[in-house]
């Protein structure tokens, strides 16, 4: 277990997960919002493929979890403790949630695939991610703010 | 752009649900993207190293990919003013709802958790609708 817990050992697993984390987006061309447009366009010429990396990430997620619960030997939750166990329905979850789908619906971007497409040079992925960025910064002066 | 790829998308998939995997079980942390990269705000933190290494390996995998096979085929239509538009909602509303993608649609859905399966369903009505509003109404 020691390993595991080196700071050193404990940089790269996060780069690593980034990494694959990346791979999979672009294999899965979720990196084109064309595509993911494709897949909320149920009107138009609807491409069902984002459900299918859906299928494939929770699948694999789900039997890996499994093992990970039982190396564990302990409920997930409380061994795993920075998973969020709050079960609590809020007017946060539901009105932010659905603000993020608008933004999501205009452009066909998310915060995963727009870092990974920030590489590309794209002036129009620049614009998104600066955005985002000033979107989180406005949402914690707002919550700063709530909080004094 | 290639329409409907099956394997490709599964195969993704597989990818995505692995990095999920390995985040959890060597950092116990979830692999959502918004909560990560918004982390590191305002300020660098003791844990803003990993969320670093994480945005890291996320922006290298096209820098590698580039070199391997050469191509990502990035189509995007949309405007500057709509572009940032949707940054904004995207980056206000993922911290007010405590999720993306990731965090909710992958992460939170294999925990089998009710908040991100309302999360999940709410961004997907509000993006489906979204979509439908800008190309079949406009």
């Amino acid at each position: 277990m020691s390993y595991k817990q080196s700071p050193a050992f404990l940089i790269f697993s996060a780069f690593l997960s980034g990494l694959v984390f990346g791979f999979g987006l672009i294999v899965a061309q979720m990196t084109n919002p064309a595509k993911v447009l494709g897949f909320l366009d149920v009107a138009g010429k609807w491409d069902p493929s984002l459900a299918f990396v859906m299928i494939g990430a929770l699948v694999t997620l789900g039997v890996l979890q499994f093992f990970i619960k039982r190396s564990c030997q302990h409920n997930l939750d409380k061994v795993i403790t920075h998973v969020p166990v709050h079960s609590k329905l809020d007017v946060k979850l539901v009105m932010g949630s659905s603000i993020f789908g608008i933004g999501w619906g205009l452009s066909g971007l998310c915060p995963g695939p727009s870092l990974v497409g920030l590489t590309s040079g794209l002036s129009g992925i620049l614009v998104f991610v600066s955005a985002m960025f000033a979107g989180f910064i406005g949402f914690k002066l707002v919550h700063q703010k709530a909080k004094h | 752009m290639d329409y409907l790829t099956v394997l490709s998308s599964l195969g993704g998939g597989v990818l995505i649900g692995l990095a999920a995997a390995m985040l959890l079980y060597f950092n116990h942390r979830v692999a959502g993207i918004s909560g990560i990269v918004a982390g590191l705000l305002p300020q660098w933190q003791t844990d803003s190293v990993w969320r670093l290494a994480f945005l890291i390996g996320l922006m290298v995998s096209a820098s590698l990919w580039f070199l391997m096979d050469g191509s990502i085929p990035i189509q995007l239509d949309a405007s500057y003013g709509i572009l940032a538009l949707s940054g904004l909602l995207v980056g206000y509303g993922t911290l007010l709802g405590s999720g993306c993608t990731s965090g909710h649609g992958i992460c939170g859905l294999a925990r089998l958790s009710k908040r991100s399966m309302v999360a999940t369903l709410c961004f997907m009505l509000t993006a489906a609708l979204t979509v439908y509003v800008v190309r079949h109404v406009l």
